[in-house]
């Protein structure tokens, strides 16, 4: 192996970054499932519902009934381990496990954010971010106290711990930084120019919204900030007013769009940039406050895994994992068409707030016996929710038509044929046709294979 | 100094963010700036002011009419000419109001209760035969209303002798006692609707003039496209033609029993989806702020295509398309009824240019689901 590379690998750190960063990921963790459920939102989207959009290979991860709060239940009282430190390695799995199989229910619900927390949690498992500052580190003095055998408590933990929740953080950035490089966003002040001027009623700049130049410098900065920010933070000389231009924008995108947790999620995770110094500041303040014995976060002992293999293969797990992170949003150069308008590769790929989209979607069942024909009532089978994400994403609309299929020809209709009479809006050109209107989509098979039924685009956006 | 104020707007900003959830209706938030072309103030006021309020105060005049007219017919029961004329008439300006199921209306579902069709005449019959009811009921809703009406004034009989036959016979007095509870009940509810908007309502809706999900103007403009599609699309021809279940369907006209109205009832409604979007006051034809013009407004700035136009000029082929066709009974007749589903075509096209192109062009949410976004 690589000389520099294993001097990389051996090189420590004082453990306080991770473990500041696990107790405010476990708080946020928990406060977001608590809203989450706060706002009904459980019932709403995944229990009321008859029909779920699935992803494709996990059409077997299905709501739970009522159940499914016993989910979040789980992936609350997981988060709130994973603050304490309390049998840190089985919450954090339990986290994930939850937290993704929730996402995975329906992916009307996905969000960019959520793909994040599930990523990362993911990540979190490999990190020993529960050997300090934790109620795990605390038991295992007590243990040592009465037994006297191993060193539970630690000081230090590996260089490249920390440095991997960084990286995922700069990968996200620049992926969303270079989503932006092209002709709508940074020429056409698209879609700033259609959801700014809706804006006019926020405090402060509401009468500026609807100024063009403004919209323009909504645009090119955003796309500037997501491109330097990571620079920015790991620099040390700018890191101060980068960590101030990460509050400034993650709040303001709070103020104009509904984006949930997730600026608050990207503030925090920030701090991860800065020295130690400044996270043994926060643990000593916390650890005042909660009494946690000061002899226990001054000690010099240095992380070691307990089993050299094991540890072996979760470097090369991360390694993995991060070479999928790096060429997972390059995968839509693999289609022909316009990403925007096929959505092929356009998921898991920080592609964020980058469209506005809308559709209309109407379903004409024939029976191919009878040659009866007649549409469908969305309402009758979706949610407005699921109707409305359904409406203009291609592989929405062929899961759903499937689903159509299946139901009339369980009510006892023969040879039935699916097609959809769609149009599509894409930042503020009109609506065209969308998918064929001639093709059977209840002949179609899903795959990753290119979707020839979706009309082309006819206009063109350049750019990355 | 500066640094102070940086922080100051700053914390402005946060506890802005950390207050305004998503969820929230915003009320209480600053008035929009002055001449900003996407205030919102001034097309509530046009709509509330020179649309909404006349609209009620006029159709509750013509059901104060058909009142008249009901007490008339049950004291003398010779003659279903005036009666007839009063019904036909205030149902035909309720084709003006019915798309304003927001605020009043909604509280008190207007909509749900003047005109559910088909009438249910099983109910009908056994409501004037137990000879009490209670008109509140959401299972008799299908049992009052203008189709009731109807079928009160055209479809006990087959002819005229027969119905005035009905209600001189020895169970007169229980069909002009329901006929009178239901006239009565549509008089109730309008005038409750419209004192709602003469009093508090109509300054909530105008300073509810906000970009949140339950601010005025997307409300309204949600349950406008909601009224185009399932009510005047689907309800008055979408139903009847068969589009949703495969099989012409006739008997689910509106006015069933006094035929031939279908048509002319869609066209009015028709020509108030087409008045609402263009701003134009109900008595006269002064265009004021309006959705039409709010999309110009927009277009301005977006140098994209004239949506405005496109809208109206969509609005007028399906007016034409449907104008072309025979009564809607004799259309349907035919099998498969070829210029009936054509104009239906035309009449379908609005639907994505309102619920894709112009939602999106304004920025407003085609529902309520209050779900985060990224």
């Amino acid at each position: 192996m690589n000389k520099n590379l294993q001097t990389y690998l051996n090189s420590h750190i004082e453990a306080a970054p991770l473990a500041v960063f696990r107790v405010f990921f476990g708080i946020l963790m928990f406060v977001s499932i608590v809203r989450f459920w706060s706002y009904g939102w459980i019932e709403k989207f995944y229990i009321a519902p008859e029909f779920h959009f699935t992803f494709y290979g996990f059409s077997w991860v299905r709501p739970l009934g009522e159940w499914t709060y016993g989910l979040y239940l789980i992936c609350a009282v997981s988060s709130i381990m994973i603050a304490l430190g309390w049998k840190y390695r089985i919450a954090m799995i339990s986290f994930f496990l939850s937290f993704t199989y929730i996402e995975l229910m329906d992916k009307t619900m996905y969000l960019n954010h959520y793909y994040f927390i599930s990523i990362l949690s993911f990540l979190l498992i490999f990190l020993p971010a529960g050997h300090y500052f934790s109620l795990d580190t605390l038991s295992r003095k007590r243990k040592k106290n009465s037994s006297q055998t191993s060193s539970g408590v630690i000081g230090y933990v590996p260089r490249w711990t920390i440095d991997s929740v960084k990286l995922l953080l700069c990968i996200v950035y620049i992926y969303a930084g270079l989503a932006k490089l092209n002709s709508d966003w940074l020429f056409k002040a698209m879609p700033l120019k259609i959801w700014l001027p809706s804006k006019f009623d926020i405090p402060l700049i509401g009468n500026l919204v609807s100024e063009e130049w403004v919209q323009y410098a909504f645009s090119w900065i955003g796309a500037g900030y997501d491109l330097l920010i990571p620079f920015l933070l790991l620099w040390k000389p700018t890191r101060m007013f980068a960590f101030f231009m990460v509050v400034i924008f993650h709040v303001l995108t709070r103020v104009l769009f509904p984006i949930g947790m997730f600026p608050y999620i990207m503030i925090v995770s920030a701090l991860i940039f800065f020295e130690t110094g400044f996270h043994k500041k926060v643990i000593t303040i916390l650890s005042k406050v909660i009494k946690y014995p000061k002899s226990l976060l001054d000690v010099t002992t240095v992380w070691k895994p307990v089993s050299i293999k094991r540890y072996k293969i979760s470097l090369y797990i991360i390694a993995l994992f991060f070479c999928i992170q790096l060429l997972l949003p390059w995968r839509y150069i693999l289609y022909p068409g316009e990403l925007f308008w096929t959505e092929e590769g356009y998921r898991f790929s920080w592609r964020v707030m980058l469209m506005e989209k809308s559709g209309y979607a109407q379903f004409k069942i024939k029976d191919g016996v009878t040659g009866k024909r007649f549409y469908v009532n969305n309402a009758d089978f979706l949610t407005p929710l699921q109707e409305k994400q359904m409406s203009f994403q291609p592989d929405f609309i062929l899961e759903y038509a499937h689903y159509l299929r299946d139901h009339f020809t369980a009510q006892g209709h023969q040879n039935i044929e699916v097609y959809v009479e769609s149009f599509v809006a894409l930042n503020g050109r009109l609506s065209t046709t969308y998918i064929d209107p001639d093709v059977n989509l209840a002949e179609i098979q899903e795959s990753f294979k290119h979707k020839y039924w979706i009309k082309p685009f006819t206009d063109e956006i350049k750019g990355l | 100094m500066r640094k102070i104020f940086g922080f100051l707007m700053i914390f402005i900003l946060f506890v802005y963010a950390c207050s305004s959830d998503d969820s929230t209706p915003d009320t209480s938030g600053p008035l929009p700036p002055a001449n900003s072309t996407f205030e919102r103030g001034p097309l509530l006021e046009n709509i509330a002011d020179n649309i909404i309020i006349p609209g009620y105060i006029d159709f509750l005049s013509k059901v104060e009419a058909l009142e008249d007219a009901t007490t008339a017919f049950v004291t003398t029961t010779d003659d279903l000419t005036a009666i007839r004329a009063a019904w036909l008439e205030a149902y035909t300006t309720w084709q003006r109001v019915s798309l304003f199921e927001n605020g009043p209306a909604e509280t008190v579902g207007l909509r749900l209760n003047v005109n559910i069709f088909p009438a249910n005449v099983t109910t009908i019959e056994d409501n004037i035969t137990i000879g009490s009811y209670d008109l509140g009921l959401s299972s008799n809703r299908s049992a009052k209303g203008f189709p009731t009406i109807d079928y009160l004034l055209y479809g006990i009989g087959v002819d005229d002798t027969a119905i005035l036959a009905i209600y001189n016979g020895s169970e007169g007095d229980a069909y002009k006692q329901y006929l009178q509870d239901i006239v009565a009940d549509m008089q109730s509810l309008t005038i409750t609707v419209l004192d709602e908007w003469q009093g508090g309502f109509r300054d909530t809706f105008v300073d509810n003039d906000g970009s949140s999900a339950t601010a005025s103007v997307d409300r309204l403009v949600n349950d406008y496209i909601f009224y185009y599609e399932r009510h005047l699309r689907a309800g008055k021809m979408g139903i009847p033609g068969g589009i949703f279940s495969g099989t012409v369907e006739p008997n689910t006209i509106e006015a069933l029993y006094a035929g031939d109205l279908s048509k002319q009832l869609f066209l009015e409604g028709l020509d108030a989806v087409q008045d609402f979007f263009n701003g134009r006051a109900y008595n006269g034809n002064a265009l004021g702020v309006s959705l039409s013009s709010y999309l110009d407004d927009l277009n301005v700035l977006k140098e994209g295509a004239d949506l405005s136009t496109i809208i109206d000029n969509q609005f007028n082929t399906a007016r034409q398309a449907v104008q072309g066709l025979g009564s809607f009974e004799q259309e349907l007749q035919n099998n498969p009824p070829t210029a009936f589903l054509n104009a239906y075509d035309e009449v379908q096209r609005i639907v994505p240019l309102l619920k894709v192109d112009m939602v999106s062009a304004l920025s407003i949410s085609i529902d309520f689901s209050d779900a985060d976004g990224d």
